[in-house]
This record gives C-alpha cells, structure tokens and sequence, in this order.
C-alpha cells in the first residue's frame, strides 16, 4: 500500500461487494465515477466511518481510523472528515450560521464567531447567516454544506454527488469554486460523481468502478483515452469498442496490426500483445476522420469505405453511424452539423473515413 | 361542578405524560430507525389498545393488580396499600391504555428525520447523545408534542378502563369523565353538562393546538 495523505484499501464481501485501494495526497481531488450501486457512495462511507468493510486499512495523515488485522475502527466522531452528502442534509431547524457552527469545538464564543465568520465568506454565503436552509437555493444550500463540513477542520473532505441537485449553470459555478478551494484548503478531498464530464473537469486523478471495484486509477486523459479493458471503455462513454486479433508488430515503423473482420488495420506500437492474440480495441471519435468523395482503400490511413446507417444531430455537432459491407460492427464518428447540411449527407450515403493509427487503443481482451 | 374530580384528572393526565412520555421516545426511537425480528409483532402490541375495548383493557389489568396476583401482593407489601382502586392504579392503567396514542405521533416524528441528517451530525464529530438533544429532539418535536397533547386529553376523556380498575372514589379514582357519569346516574344533569362542556372546551382545544402547532412548524421548516 502506497502512502499518500489518506491511503485507502478496502475489501467487502456483502451486502454491498467493495475491492479498493488508493492513495489521495493533500490539495489532490480524486473523483470515484461509476454508475448507480456502483459502491462509490459506500466508499466514502467507509472513509467517513458510516459503513465498515469486511478487511482494508484507511490511514489519514498518519493516524489509522480502520485496521481490520489490528481491530482498530475508529469512531465516526473521532475521523476528522468533512462529509458533503448528496441531499446536503443541513439541519433544517438551525439557521445558516449555526448549521456552519455545530461542528467547531472551540467553546470561546467570540473564537466560534470568528471562526464561523471566515467559512461563510469561504463560501460567499456572507449575508446569509441568518437564513434558514429552506430559504436557499440549490446552489447555497450546497455551499452551507461545504462550510459546515470545513467547519471541523477536517483532514479529508468527502463530497457524495454534491452538484446532483443543482441546475447545469450553478453546476458549472460550483464547479469551478471547487477547483479554486482545493487550492486555499490543501487537504484530500474525495469526490463521488456518476458524471464522466464533471469528474474529468475536477480530477486529478479518476477512479473507475464498477460493482465496488476500481477498475483503473489514472490521471482524467489516461482513464478516458487509454482505458485498461473494454469495460472502463464501456463506462468512459467509448462507442468504438470492438474486438481484433493481433497480426504483425514492426519494429521499423513502430506499428502493430491488427485484423479487424477482413480487415487490417495499424495501429501505434504495442510489442506488449503476442501474435494470434485476440485484443479489445477503441478508437475515439475524434480520431477518425472523414473524406466524402469515396476514393480507393489507402492501409497505411486505415482508411475504409462504409454506409451511413444513422446520423444524429447533437448541436454543432452530429454522430455519423457507419456501417461496412460484411460486417456486425458499425463506427461512431463526430461530424460537423454545418457539413452534413452543407454536403446534403443523409443515411444511405457511402462515406471514407481514415481512423488514425495512434488513436486505436489496445486492451487486453476481457 | 365537582372541582376535586378535575384536578384529579389533570393530575393524572400530567404523571401519565411525565412517565409515559420519556419511556414513548425510547421506544418510538427504536421503532422508527431499527428493524429487528418481532419489530411488526411489537408495534401490533403496542397499537393494541387503539382497538381493544376498555372494559377488556381493565377486566386484564384489574385481574393483574388484584391482591391475589404476585403484583398485587408485592404493591401492598411494600407500599401499605392496595394497587387497584387507588390512584397509582389508575396511573399504571392510564399509562398502559394511552400507550399507541404516545408512541405513534413520536415514532412518525423520528421516522421523517432523514438518516443522512443524524449522519451528518454525527460526521460533524456530535456524540450520539447531543446529536439527540440538538438535531434529533427539536426536529422530533411537533410529534412530541402531539403526543404529549393527545395522551393529556385522552387521558382527561378515559372512563371505562378507569372506572373498571379505579372504582369510583372521590378524591382518589374518581376522574372528570367518571363524575360525568356519577352526576347523570344521580341525575344531576345541570352539573353534568357543565363538566361535559368543560371536557369538550379542553378536547377541541387541545387538538385546535395541534393543527395550529403543526401548520405554523409547516411554514417554518419549509421544504424539510
């Protein structure tokens, strides 16, 4: 186990199956993202001592809160973490200033004020204090939420969905007011999300999981451009996913190909894969490229002559669905809106796209 | 008028609170946030007396109390004094017939406490028992007092598990509803619809103060 600010390993069997191990360092966000009943909520239980897993060990700042070998679980009480839950569960009955109050220990009252004071203005809530929750908005709320949890002085900040119930605009504000916080606060903070574009915005490092396991731990471009198997692919919002079988590597050209149905395609170099062994392969979007005058097959392009099958309009952009002749699999593509109704392309259309050789990311096949 | 009947049954009303009460959050605690076998079997129990007719009610406790019953015997042994037809009786009777009115506001009132908001006290470093005094009781409250107010006038309004296990024995079992029915027996009548109207004044303000309680406590906490 790794040491970081927090080192986290954390096993369980049932009810709710949990295989996790990662390290936060201080002024780091590290975003868990999987879909619902993932286990990520359950993580940050665990973190905050609401929910105790079969084995693991969590060691915050040097003190051990959960030592399954040794006994040790420390009381929730006695964690020193902030906890942001998704529905902010503020005391509906305290006022702003006394929900940011409650957790701060210090007895002095002028200290407490003091104290309570600079969370507010953390937050910019200044002027607020005297409000009761239910006369805040989404976005306020969610920052009573955020001071109440700092007003501990915690060692680690939990968040649990906290934009979940904000509007996309507050979302993207609130968003950013992160960012800025990490930086004054210089502690862990561990950040639950089910949105891949949120988290990609805020991590620094990303965490995969699925059915209570981290399937990859990377930095937010490697997780979403070099996923580890065709299930992170899956979760990263990948549509090209499809299976090969490794042909040649060569050494001169620094490329590998592979067969793709009839097909052979190059792709970067990656002696890690034998010969005649079948791989999971992507390819983003963004990296095959388009020409709609059909022109004879180039391989070293990887370029290849389909049929429009489907084209969905997404704004300025579109999804262009392609199909090849003999073939299951069909390709996703962004193309541009303002293209398609200039070239007057409808589905039936044949098209010849290039997908370029270091965008086809290789994985082991699962 | 008979007076003594009257502030015999607000004495009675307010022990039956002061003891049923503290035992009622106890329980209605358990009950709103613990799932254990015999949790259903437990509230069927408890709901009992909603349904059970009184007389039922006190033919079982005047046979529990009597001076031929193990708790009979040891009351008078320790105390001197019979257990039934005396005001501690009435007061086990009072407490044991007002038992689902106590629990049931106050088991509802903890049940609409979100399990996040006890949580997020507790994550705020609150030991247990603060988080009950600061967060749990004031949210818990309305229902506490609903509790309070139903026990209190049921309590004023109860007659046949009173009269069953108390007798009728001024300044000592002899309650406002049971004089009521003394006074009628008597035909007293004029005396008679004057405590029945005061019974009706206390009922009907009684839960007047509920619904004004719970609508006011509506617009202060809002969206909870």
């Amino acid at each position: 186990m790794g040491q970081g600010s927090i080192s986290i390993r954390l096993e369980a069997k049932t009810p709710i199956p949990l295989d996790m191990e990662f390290n936060c360092n201080d002024g780091e966000i590290f975003v868990i993202v999987g879909p619902s009943g993932s286990g990520k909520t359950t993580t940050l239980r665990c973190i905050a001592g609401l929910y105790t897993a079969d084995t693991g060990r969590i060691i915050c700042r040097g003190k051990t809160w959960y030592d399954s070998e040794n006994n040790i679980n420390t009381a929730i009480q006695d964690r020193a973490a902030g906890f942001v839950y998704q529905d902010y569960a503020l005391f509906p009955h305290l006022t702003v200033r006394e929900n940011i109050s409650l957790p701060i220990k210090e007895k002095k009252i002028s200290v407490r004020n003091q104290r309570t004071d600079k969370y507010i203005q953390l937050v910019h809530l200044n002027g607020l204090g005297d409000r009761l929750p239910h006369q805040l908005s989404g976005g306020q709320q969610q920052r009573v939420a955020v001071a109440r949890a700092l007003a501990r002085d915690p060692d680690i900040l939990l968040l649990d969905e906290p934009f979940s119930s904000v509007d996309q605009q507050t979302r993207r504000f609130l968003v950013r007011e992160l960012i800025q916080l990490k930086h004054q606060l210089n502690i862990p903070i561990i950040h639950v999300t089910h949105d891949l574009n949120e988290a990609r915005r805020i991590a620094d490092q990303l965490c995969i999981i699925q059915d209570g396991t981290g399937l990859q731990i990377d930095a937010p471009e490697n997780v979403m451009s070099r996923p580890v198997s065709s299930k992170v692919a899956q979760l990263t919002g990948h549509d090209n996913i499809f299976r090969g079988t490794i042909i040649s590597h060569d050494q001169e050209v620094l490329s590998t190909s592979i067969k793709w149905h009839d097909k052979i395609l190059l792709a970067g170099y990656s002696p890690d894969f034998k010969i005649d062994e079948e791989v999971d392969w992507v390819i983003p979007p963004y990296k095959i490229l388009a020409n709609m005058e059909t022109k004879a097959t180039n391989p070293k392009e990887n370029q290849m002559t389909g049929t429009i099958t489907e084209l969905i309009q997404l704004g300025e952009g579109t999804i262009v669905t392609i199909k090849f002749d003999g073939m299951i699999d069909c390709l996703q593509m962004n193309y541009s809106t303002h293209h398609i109704h200039e070239h007057k392309i409808k589905p039936g259309n044949l098209i010849t796209v290039s997908l370029i050789p270091d965008g086809i990311h290789m994985m082991r096949h699962s | 008028m008979d007076w003594k009947a009257l502030e015999l049954s607000f004495s009675l009303g307010f022990y039956t609170c002061l003891i049923l009460i503290p035992i009622g959050i106890i329980i209605a605690r358990i009950i709103a946030w613990h799932q254990f076998p015999g949790r259903n079997i437990l509230q069927a129990l408890l709901a009992l007396p909603l349904i059970l007719p009184p007389t039922v009610l006190g033919f079982y406790l005047l046979s529990a109390m009597g001076n031929r019953t193990y708790m009979g015997q040891w009351y008078e042994s320790t105390f001197g004094t019979p257990l039934v037809f005396s005001f501690q009786g009435i007061l086990i009777a009072s407490i044991i017939f007002n038992i689902p009115f106590a629990i049931q506001p106050m088991q509802r009132a903890f049940e609409s406490i979100p399990q996040s908001i006890r949580e997020a006290a507790w994550s705020c470093g609150l030991s247990r028992l603060t988080t009950f005094l600061r967060i749990e009781l004031p949210l818990a409250w309305p229902g506490i007092l609903t509790s309070i107010i139903l026990t209190f006038a049921h309590t004023l309004g109860e007659f046949g598990v009173v009269l069953m296990v108390g007798g009728n024995i001024q300044g000592e079992t002899r309650t406002i509803a049971i004089a009521i029915y003394d006074r009628v027996q008597a035909f007293d009548n004029q005396n008679a619809a004057i405590m029945s109207a005061t019974l009706l004044g206390i009922s009907f303000l009684a839960i007047a103060i509920i619904y004004i309680f719970y609508d006011k406590l509506g617009r202060y906490h809002g969206s909870r």
